[in-house]
């Protein structure tokens, strides 16, 4: 994959984090989910998040827009700290864009009103300036042609990609991605991750889970690996890939990349 | 082993004819197998003996304008019943020289709704026309103005009646039902215990009941004075009723809304509010159309237990010319007519669901 967009040099790490998890719990009913969570990503760091199936990757990005509520530590999003205070979610929420595994677009909306409810409605937009926006960035994701059909007659891949585009429209300062690809047929892989490395070449921060190595090698500035409700290791993508530490990690690493 | 390779681009055909004509048809449908040409014989040997009769009764040997006496000798449909007394049927005890401002409200009710079916008209525009017909329509039925002799609601009768009570019935209803439905969903302790208790207690007891309540012993609780008609109150417990069938319908289709609808709305930071009016309900309630038109198509015939109460609805009036010694006996024509009425409307309901569920669904695929 494109190798020269692992750019690890932009990152400023002296400047203010801009998410901080402070030894986070997570509890489903009797179920420890995640055991201690503590976690600082700076300004257009980009994190790729893996681990096996259960180990709780994507509970974890859904605490950070608050899709699930932790109920012990701290979680602080761009200096407002996550309680429940209604106003205080929403704002993290304008802030915090997120792309899932099957889409969620909004099946009885054309893309481009998908793209436009956002900023219409939660950032009071004029609609005019609200459709334009969207069809910016329709045209960055290279779909600006389907912009008045619905999401259903569009392939898996074009989907993504309006996904993606609908959380771009509401200018968010941090992108999380939950395995945005591993719903997707292997040739419309390529089409969404593209616009992926697109996104970080802008210097996006980005936390993405996914099992997409190749991403992982060229993209990221960090790799996190998760087992069990813990981080259990974290490096950057040469040391983490060419010399695991934990036994966890070298398993894990053995049966995804034969 | 040899690889197989295609060489030639395959040639593009018409797709094979299926249509079999008249014949074919009557072969593969009707005549296929013994048993189901036993059927279509006996079938057609019913309809042989109950159609001709039937036609001769209602068409052919029927008397259209013709006195009571005169219909007792003839053997065909007395339909005179009908066109003798349309005008009682249709308006009851409102003033017999003022029935054409009853008649000039239901026409004006009937053009907007028909004129409302087309979807590409919903726009503000067509807000304004409908208060501004309602407020005719009003003014119409209940005179006391612009010279109009005033005629007591006591005095209304018949369609108007029936219609003022399904279709005011029906409009306050669905909000309201849609209102419960996200109460009972609702994760406020309070709120959500209100509606459920709502919701059983009034599904819990006949309409019939209700409609006594509000009519003897709701003017009880009163204070001294104070009169609220008896349309209204039979009204209010039409709409207390219908809403809390719709309500168990709507929750059914926001059951069936995925949850990652729900959690793609609140990730770009949508309220509840926005959330279930621009995301949920617009889905839900597309789901749930053909239950939610079976609720109303019931209400509207529910409507006629208000004769209960002393309201002369439309069955009411027709039923009353039966009392009439000239027209005693002839219920047949009577109650037929009043099913032709009621269908109609039970019928332009369901169609009218039928198109707005294709145009919808056509729509997103
Ligand atoms: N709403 C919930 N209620 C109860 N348990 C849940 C809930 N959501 C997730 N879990 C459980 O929490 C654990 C972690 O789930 P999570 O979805 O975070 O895993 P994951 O690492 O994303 O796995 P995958 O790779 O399969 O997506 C799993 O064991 C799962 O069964
Ligand atoms: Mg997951």
């Amino acid at each position: 994959m494109n190798e020269e967009t692992a750019e690890n040099s932009d990152l400023q790490a002296t400047e203010e984090p801009i998410i901080e998890i402070i030894d986070m719990h997570k509890w489903f009913g009797e179920f420890h989910v995640l055991r201690g969570i503590d976690l600082t990503i700076q300004q257009k760091e980009r994190i790729v998040i893996c681990g096996p199936s259960g180990s709780g990757k994507s509970t974890l990005i859904r605490c950070i827009n608050r899709l699930e509520e932790h109920q012990r530590g701290q979680i602080i999003v761009d200096g407002i700290e996550l309680t429940n205070n209604l106003k205080n979610i929403e704002k993290i929420r304008t802030e915090v864009g997120m792309v899932f595994q099957h889409f969620n677009l909004f099946p009885h909306l054309t893309i481009v009103d998908n793209l436009a409810l956002g900023p219409i409605w939660v950032r009071k937009v004029p609609k005019k300036e609200a459709i334009e926006a969207a069809m910016h960035y329709l045209e960055k994701v290279h779909i600006a042609e389907q912009a008045q059909k619905f999401p259903g007659q569009l392939s898996g891949g074009q989907q993504q990609r309006v996904a993606i585009a609908r959380s771009l429209c509401m200018s968010p300062k941090i992108m999380l991605f939950d395995e945005p690809t591993s719903a997707l047929d292997p040739e419309m892989i390529k089409e969404v991750l593209d616009v992926m490395i697109d996104l970080a070449k802008e210097g996006m921060t980005m936390i993405v889970v996914t099992h997409e190595m190749g991403f992982a090698k060229s993209v990221a500035h960090r790799v996190l690996f998760m087992d069990f409700g813990q981080i259990v290791e974290g490096n950057t993508p040469e040391e983490f890939f060419e010399n695991p530490q934990h036994d966890r990690t070298k398993l894990f690493l053995s049966q995804i990349l034969h | 082993m040899e690889a197989y390779v295609q060489e030639t681009l395959a040639e593009e055909l018409k797709p094979p004819v299926t249509s079999k004509g008249v014949i074919g048809w009557a072969k593969s449908n009707l005549f296929d197998g013994w048993f189901n040409s036993l059927l279509t014989l006996v079938t057609l040997y019913f309809l042989w003996k109950v159609i001709p009769p039937l036609v001769r009764w209602a068409f052919i040997d029927s008397l259209w304008n013709t006195t009571g006496a005169v219909c007792r000798d003839a053997d065909g449909a007395c339909w005179s019943i009908i066109t003798t007394n349309l005008r009682f049927i249709l308006f009851g005890f409102y003033p017999h020289d003022q029935h054409w401002r009853p008649l000039i409200a239901i026409v004006l009710l009937c053009g907007l709704l028909f004129y409302s079916r087309n979807r590409n008209h919903w726009n503000t525009y067509l807000v304004y026309a409908w208060i501004i017909g309602l407020v005719v329509m009003g003014v119409l039925m209940r005179g006391g103005i612009l010279g109009l002799p005033g005629v007591e609601t006591s005095q209304w009768g018949g369609l108007p009646l029936t219609l003022l009570l399904s279709i005011f019935g029906l409009t306050a209803a669905y909000p309201l039902g849609v209102l419960l439905a996200l109460g009972r969903q609702s994760e406020m302790r309070a709120i959500k215990m209100l509606c459920v208790v709502y919701i059983e207690l009034i599904r819990g007891v006949p309409l019939i009941s209700l409609l006594f309540m509000g009519s003897i012993i709701f003017p009880l609780f009163l204070p001294e004075g104070v009169t609220i008609g008896q349309i209204l109150r039979a009204q209010v417990a039409i709409i207390l009723f219908t809403a809390a069938y719709i309500a168990e319908v709507v929750r059914g289709g926001l059951q069936a809304m995925p949850r990652g609808q729900y959690e793609a709305a609140d990730s770009i930071g949508l309220s509840y509010f926005l959330t279930m009016r621009l995301i949920i309900l617009p889905q839900a309630l597309k789901i749930v159309i053909p239950p939610t038109v079976s609720i109303l198509i019931s209400a509207f015939k529910d409507t006629s237990l208000v004769v209960i109460i002393a309201l002369w609805d439309l069955l009411k009036t027709t039923q009353s010319t039966l009392s009439n010694p000239e027209w005693m006996g002839f219920s047949r024509e009577a109650y037929i007519f009043v099913a032709i009425l009621y269908f109609l409307g039970c019928f332009s309901m369901a169609n009218y669901s039928r198109k707005l569920e294709k145009e919808l669904s056509t729509e997103e695929h």
